[in-house]
């Protein structure tokens, strides 16, 4: 039977905006100028609240992703229970050692070494001076940075900085780890060495509570997510399910679809226009958000006014850097022979969108034989594609992967060793 | 509410000595003069103060010679202002530990007043040259210089907590300090003997906690000068009550610096 590892119950933080002006001297008596004796009505006192009636349970060796959309509340939930800052009104129980990862580096002082900033961040973080010094050696070759151990920190680079705080923070071994999007920073290579270690921990049997907008690290490491919106706790359950939701609301729906009727300024004879695009599911219904390796429709609307000959339609699908990434065209492996007059639709179906993720856009062309153009887009839909746990693997694939990304397996054979050196070298 | 305070500062009390070694190295890092320049502070002073106060202002000094007359003075000074100055500045100048790690938020005060203690020490030494110098040997008394220690300590302390806990709130302290130090340096015997002190201020001067414990430093190398237990008395006194209302204020606003800072 578990144990609770955290108990929240009906916490509530609540802040006041604008400044402190508490009874600056100042302030009064240039009220006093301004205003005379008038009882002008002093300024209501605004306040936030950031957390507002939170209440849930962690069991010991939960881990617990926390997602939400920046200013929702997510790392002040994390301050209060870590106790850097207290509650408005509620309670919160934490049983068991708590270490929190909420900024990378913290404590270091520029002046000092990396050797001496390795025990003052320890320290800080809750270690033990023994427990530093028995595990000084992992740190420094998990971080990468055994030359430069004697130099003053402040003349690191970002990126040592950076593993070096890690690194003292991924040796901490706490009953409860709290970590805070520290994630976000770094390179590609960082990030993946950060998951692992989180993975790691988390397979130890410790409580961890990890707030990221990394989807796919949420989903492949948490057993559990929470959703926090507005201060309050909006969803509790699986991770898949939750980032579903979550995505669903913050993706702008209306993105994945889009009404071209009124763009005045496109090229072409318009004898045959592009009306609408839109993108659907393989069950034919309107998606709310595309991830890598899905499965959709792209579905072009339009509206000739005249019988159209043999037309071409050309989907081009470019990255924000404008790199051409795929044509479709239909002159090749779709011919068309007539249009007739009237509305209609073509659909485009994609089995598995290769995509990796990141933001693309469409440009949308129509032709005839000729070259006729009829309609040309350009640039007139965006989109964004969402990271998924596409492998299956546990590890998300990202940007560093390159732009699209192939189904495959993989398959290891060694041969078998063969002695073929001669005797003398063998007894050298 | 003491062992609480205790209990805490024994939990954290590995924290307590790294931030205290952090502040004693970085102090004079990138220094030519390194450490020296713990010695060469009071050092100066005291040379100016000789010859401004004792040689042209010809100030009553104790039958002493003026170096040692001012430098037993300057030293315990010295460790005050600079600890005031640093102290109270302490939980806004490390604002971004206070903000994303718990740990009790008197450490942060409290190191800064023992980082000083390290100046101090390295200035006795020098002081001890001093008095070899003039060939004074202080008798019995020498045993209360360390004793005298512990109260500086404290009542630097209490005030440096009161002064660092307003300060979160109300920056104006900042400005303050330096200011208010130089006011309280006048009040204190240092530049001048208490036995200077005309009789109708002499109760005045009582209710500074740091001149009795001043005065008694001084008192302690000199055999001739008589220990005045009644200010001392009165100094201690006002010394804990001081540490006490300053811890019982910073403890009382704590909960709040993590949003104010």
């Amino acid at each position: 039977m578990s144990n609770t590892a955290i108990r929240v119950d009906n916490l509530s933080k609540q802040y006041r905006i604008g400044e402190l002006h508490e009874d600056l001297f100042q302030e009064r008596f240039i009220n006093w100028l301004k205003h005379g004796f008038r009882r002008n009505g002093a300024k209501p006192v605004e306040t936030i609240f950031a957390l507002k009636d939170v209440s849930f349970e962690v069991r010991e060796g939960e881990i617990l992703g926390i997602i939400g959309r920046n200013g929702a509340g997510k790392s002040t939930l994390l301050s209060v229970l870590s106790k850097i800052t207290y509650p408005t009104s509620g309670n919160v129980k934490v049983n068991g050692r708590l270490g929190a990862l909420l900024a990378v580096g913290t404590g270091f002082h520029g002046d000092l070494t990396g050797r001496e900033n390795i025990f003052l961040n320890g320290s800080i973080l809750g270690m033990k001076k023994t427990e530093i010094n028995a595990k000084l050696e992992e740190i420094v070759s998990f971080a990468g940075v055994e030359k430069f151990l004697d130099t003053p920190v402040k003349h690191y680079s970002t990126g040592m900085y950076l593993r070096l705080g890690f690194a003292v923070a991924a040796h901490l071994e706490p009953d409860i780890l709290l970590v805070d999007e520290v994630l976000a920073v770094g390179d590609a290579a960082f990030q993946k060495k950060c998951l692992n270690v989180m993975n790691e921990l988390g397979g130890g049997g410790r409580t961890v509570l990890f707030v990221s907008h990394n989807m796919a690290a949420i989903e492949s490491l948490c057993s559990r997510a929470l959703w926090i919106e507005n201060g309050q706790l909006h969803m509790d359950g699986r991770p898949k399910d939750v980032i579903e939701a979550y995505l669903a609301t913050n993706t702008d729906t209306a993105r994945l679809a889009a009404d071209f009727t009124r763009i005045q300024a496109r090229r072409g004879h318009g004898g045959v226009k592009f009306t609408k695009a839109e993108f659907l599911g393989s069950d034919g219904e309107p998606l709310k958000f595309i991830s890598s390796g899905d499965a959709l429709i792209l579905r072009l609307h339009y509206e000739a006014l005249q019988q159209i000959v043999s037309p071409e339609f050309d989907i081009s699908i470019y990255s924000t850097l404008g790199i051409l990434i795929t044509r479709f065209s239909t002159a090749v492996d779709y011919e068309i022979s007539l249009i007739c007059p009237g509305a209609g639709w073509i659909d485009l179906q994609i089995d598995c969108l290769n995509f990796l993720p990141g933001r693309y856009y469409l440009s949308l062309t129509l032709k005839t034989q000729g070259p006729i153009l009829h309609d040309d887009l350009e640039h007139c839909l965006e989109f964004e594609v969402e990271s998924s746990d596409f492998y299956g693997s546990g590890k998300g694939i990202s940007r560093y992967y390159g732009i699209v990304f192939l189904p495959r397996k993989w398959r290891l054979t060694t041969l078998p060793h063969q002695n073929k050196f001669p005797l003398e070298l063998r007894y050298q | 509410m003491y062992g609480e305070v205790l209990r805490e500062y024994w939990m954290y009390r590995e924290l307590f000595y790294f931030l205290a070694w952090r502040d004693v190295k970085v102090r004079y890092k990138q220094t030519v003069l390194g450490i020296g320049w713990a010695i060469i502070q009071p050092f100066l002073s005291m040379i100016v103060f000789t010859i401004l106060f004792g040689k042209l202002g010809k100030m009553p000094n104790d039958g002493i010679p003026y170096p040692v007359f001012y430098f037993a003075a300057l030293l315990p000074w010295m460790y005050f202002s600079t600890t005031l100055s640093t102290s109270s500045n302490s939980l806004v100048s490390n604002a971004n530990l206070i903000t994303k790690v718990y740990f009790p938020r008197m450490i942060l005060p409290s190191s800064s007043a023992v980082s000083g203690l390290v100046d101090f020490s390295i200035g006795c030494v020098l002081l001890v040259g001093i008095l070899a110098y003039y060939q004074m040997s202080p008798g019995w008394g020498i045993l209360l210089w360390p004793l005298m220690i512990m109260p500086l300590v404290v009542l630097a302390l209490g005030v440096s907590m009161m002064l660092a806990a307003l300060n979160v709130r109300y920056r104006d302290i900042k400005y303050t300090v330096p200011f208010f130090l130089q006011i309280w340096l006048f009040v204190t015997p240092v530049i001048y003997p208490s036995s200077m002190v005309p009789e109708k201020f002499r109760a005045l001067m009582a209710l500074n906690p740091l001149a009795g414990i001043i005065d008694t430093f001084r008192a302690s190398i000199v055999p001739e000068k008589p220990i005045d237990w009644q200010l001392l008395t009165g100094s201690l006194l006002l010394t804990v009550v001081i540490f006490s209302a300053g811890c019982a204020y910073f403890r009382k606003t704590e909960r709040s610096f993590a949003d104010i800072v």
